[in-house]
């Protein structure tokens, strides 16, 4: 028997129905979108289930408990982006602790990091997390959070995570990872002991370049609570508008992703065979340094990033990036529509230009978001730009 | 000439301003788009219709709430007159949003144009206001949405307009029933709820061999599985509240053709009103980025459920045009890419209160009218559309007692079937 509401349906039928109960006061198959920003109380002193949107939202909830069931949480939030989620994840930390964090990470989590929460006193220190001796020798004793990406951004690198959470309990830290490139459908990070899974809802989640936001679904009711209690103090609340979005975007999640998957998988292998590249990094392909990992880890599938080094300067791979007819020239990803980027150029321009050559952030590196058209006509956008530059 | 006096005539060049050669500032980002009909279908899901550059560089259609739209000179709006610049007036007219819709759902159907309206009900009675005058005749195939059949032989008759009705699929009757009043010929491809698949072909033919237009309802087919106007039908129509739009938020109809049949449509509509809002036509045209996908998805899963339905020891017939027990089955695998999501069929030995004891008793699909979404949706015709209808009414359409309609929707197949099993064994 299959009950949609219950987490034994599967994950598409789940990401469809959970958190999308019809209307109870008109049958709608949609949930209305609750623009309400305070909510009548039953008394003076007596709250109801919402009071204040920043605190509850009935739109927003629908959404929090869609997420929730899809990544086997507790609960999950809903943030004003992805960057503001994070952001409520080192709001728990204090002066004098420490962030180990992954040197394959997201240009926008290296600054906050580094030029925001190190004015808290927080130190930070990046390794290589696919180096498990390298993480122990990096962990001390304040140590309170360890920061992963289940796909490393650009370079797409896989850390193993189930080792990384053994390790975090075993020091007694927090272990949180960033699995926008992964997604819900293809990897489930809470099934595997870690303690926090955050998305870039921006991406994958919306999946149609329309909406921001930031989720984080923990497995922990307890710390399910700090991190209400610190979004709520805080504000930085999803505006039910782009949860709406982002619930109707999960709806064909699935099928997105894996059809972005299998387009991704054919463009790499192509580029891998391509005489102007140097180098392809995408977890499906047999080459890549993880990819046994994960095959193991993924739900049978990749993911829709690709990442390719040219045998070019900076120049020459910009203007490839800017040849294209079809991939749109823009940072982000995700979503529906294929984006073209320089990582050294674009979404990896805040880190500092001595961390972009010792972490790989080389100038010929290009990184794709494959969205949803055939492969033929990527392959021949792609082809056709490199071919232009050279 | 004073200048309190308007020129007396439109075509008057010299009152056109000089500044013509100007650089349009916003030229970079009224590019066409970058896909033709030579791109993966997909593709054209993703990119038709939409410049490639936008307004900001923004990647999505900005959604213009505008009413009206504003001329920088007297001069500009003379040159909107005179038909030389293509652009928005006044809402009524239309909207950019509505605009990249219309263009994409025509690549879709490889129709020259489409025209958006309110409803899918607004574009059938948008086109039947548009072509039909007082005297003129229209020949309908019998199994229709019950509104359609409704509105003409209710509503238009008051306006002098004859509704004949043939079996659906007795193109000889059809032919038959021709006149030199009739003016066009309807029918939907497939049919609801029995889905008969009508042979597009010699559909075509007879409206092409006796000069009569020809319509058919494509809501079911979809442009993936089925393109009419390569056939030589003359319009096109869906309900995009149903496979386009695909998520059970949003109300539109579209009709879709040549540009010379269509423009005395979308003349009307700009008059009668019956337009969509920008918001709405936003969310219509990211549920066609993943139309595809979808209606893939749903062919599969139609598939898959028919099937299984097909060998259900509760079952006593599937409607199903993907099986070969279907009576239309051989045209539609000859015309058809997939058969689509929507299956009827027939419980065993069961009065209509067991029938509906089966709808109630599925768990995933919701009990509601529509279908086409990412949610599975479930019905009993006799309840849901021909409550009020006689037992002679109900015999002569066809509607059965036992008959129940469901619409799959993107869930997992497995999940769809172990619930349907769950329910007829209940």
């Amino acid at each position: 028997m299959t009950d949609p509401q219950q987490p034994s349906g599967s994950f598409r039928t789940r990401s469809i129905h959970v958190g999308n109960q019809c209307d109870p006061a008109t049958g709608a198959v949609v949930p209305p979108i609750h623009l309400a920003t305070t909510f009548r109380q039953p008394g003076a002193g007596k709250w109801g289930e919402f009071d204040y949107s920043r605190s509850g939202n009935p739109t927003r909830s629908n959404l929090q408990e869609t997420l929730a069931s899809l990544e086997g949480g507790v609960g999950a939030l809903a943030f004003s982006s992805g960057m503001a989620a994070i952001h409520g994840v080192t709001m728990m930390l204090k002066a004098g602790d420490h962030v180990l964090a992954g040197c394959d990470l997201y240009g926008g989590a290296y600054r906050l990091l580094h030029k925001i929460c190190d004015r808290s006193g927080i130190d930070v220190s990046l390794v290589d997390l696919t180096d498990l001796d390298a993480v122990s020798g990096a962990i001390t004793d304040r140590t309170k959070l360890i920061w992963a990406e289940s796909i490393g951004n650009p370079r797409l690198s896989i850390p193993d995570l189930p080792a990384l959470a053994a390790l975090a309990k075993q020091h007694d830290c927090l272990i949180g990872v960033d699995n926008t490139f992964g997604t819900p459908a293809l990897l489930r990070p809470l099934e595997h002991g870690l303690d926090i899974v955050m998305h870039s809802a921006t991406k994958y989640l919306g999946g149609h370049s329309d909406c921001l936001g930031g989720t984080l679904a923990v497995a922990d009711q307890e710390l399910f609570d700090q991190l209400y209690y610190i979004q709520n103090a805080t504000g930085a609340v999803l505006d039910p508008l782009s949860c709406f979005l982002t619930s109707r975007g999960i709806k064909t999640l699935d099928l997105r992703v894996r059809a972005q998957s299998q387009t991704a998988l054919q463009l790499a292998t192509w580029l891998e065979s391509h005489p102007r590249v140097k180098q392809v990094l995408y977890p499906g392909l047999p080459s890549h340094p993880q990819h046994q990992r994960a095959t193991e880890l993924f739900d049978g599938a990749y993911g829709g990033m690709v990442t390719f080094e040219l045998d070019a300067g900076v120049e020459q791979t910009a203007k490839v990036c800017e040849s294209t007819k079809l991939f749109h020239l823009a940072v982000s990803l995700g979503a529906v529509e294929s984006l073209i980027e320089q990582p050294a150029t674009m979404s990896h321009a805040s880190y500092d230009e001595a961390d972009r050559k010792r972490f790989g952030i080389s100038d010929g590196l290009i990184r794709l978001s494959v969205g949803l058209e055939s492969f033929q006509d990527l392959r021949d956008d792609l082809d056709a730009a490199i071919q232009s530059s050279s | 000439m004073p200048s309190s006096q308007l020129p007396d005539s439109y075509s008057d060049s010299d009152l056109v301003a000089e500044n013509t050669s100007d650089v349009d500032s916003n030229q970079e980002f009224s590019q066409p788009p970058r896909v033709s009909d030579q791109s993966g279908f997909s593709t054209q899901c993703v990119h038709s219709g939409e410049p490639h550059l936008k307004d900001s560089g923004a990647i999505p259609t900005p959604v213009y709430h505008a009413a009206t739209y504003s001329f920088d000179k007297t001069d500009d709006l003379l040159r909107f007159v005179h038909g030389e610049d293509i652009r928005e007036e006044y809402g009524r007219y239309g909207n950019p949003n509505e605009r990249s819709v219309e263009a994409k759902i025509a690549a879709m159907e490889k129709t020259e144009q489409a025209v958006i309206f309110s409803s899918g009900m607004a574009a059938i009675v948008g086109v039947f206001m548009s072509k039909l005058s007082a005297g003129d005749e229209i020949i309908f195939f019998d199994q229709c949405y019950r509104r359609s059949r409704d509105f003409c032989v209710n509503h238009l008759s008051r306006f002098g307009v004859v509704t004949r009705q043939v079996p659906t699929g007795d193109y000889e009757a059809m032919e038959a029933a021709i006149t030199d009043k009739t003016r066009m010929l309807v029918s939907e491809s497939p049919t609801n709820p029995h889905l008969t698949v009508v042979d597009l072909e010699k559909f075509a033919a007879i409206g092409k061999a006796n000069e009569v237009e020809t319509l058919i309802d494509a809501t079911l087919a979809t442009p993936l599985n089925m393109n009419p106007a390569e056939y030589g039908v003359d319009y096109v129509l869906h309900s995009a509240t149903k496979y386009l739009g695909g998520h059970n938020d949003l109300i539109a109809g579209v009709i879709c053709g040549s540009n010379e049949l269509l423009e005395p449509v979308r003349d009307l509509r700009g008059i009668s009103g019956n337009i969509n809002s920008p918001q709405n036509m936003y969310l219509l045209e990211r549920g066609l980025k993943t139309f595809h996908l979808r209606v893939q998805r749903q062919n599969e899963t139609g598939m898959k459920v028919a099937q299984f339905l097909e060998t259900h020891p509760r079952v006593e017939h599937v409607y199903y045009p993907g099986l070969p027990n279907h009576p239309t089955h051989e045209i539609a695998a000859e015309q058809m890419r997939g058969f689509g999501g929507l299956i009827t069929f027939t419980v065993k030995d069961a009065d209509w209160r067991q029938t509906a004891n089966v709808v109630d008793a599925a768990r995933i699909p919701r009990i509601a009218p529509s279908l086409g979404g990412v949610e599975s949706l479930i019905e009993q015709p006799l309840i849901m559309s021909y409550y009020k209808c006689t037992p002679e009414e109900r015999v002569q359409y066809g509607i059965l007692d036992n008959m129940i309609r469901m619409s799959c929707g993107i869930e997992d197949a497995d999940d769809l079937i172990a619930d349907l099993d769950q329910a007829l064994r209940s």
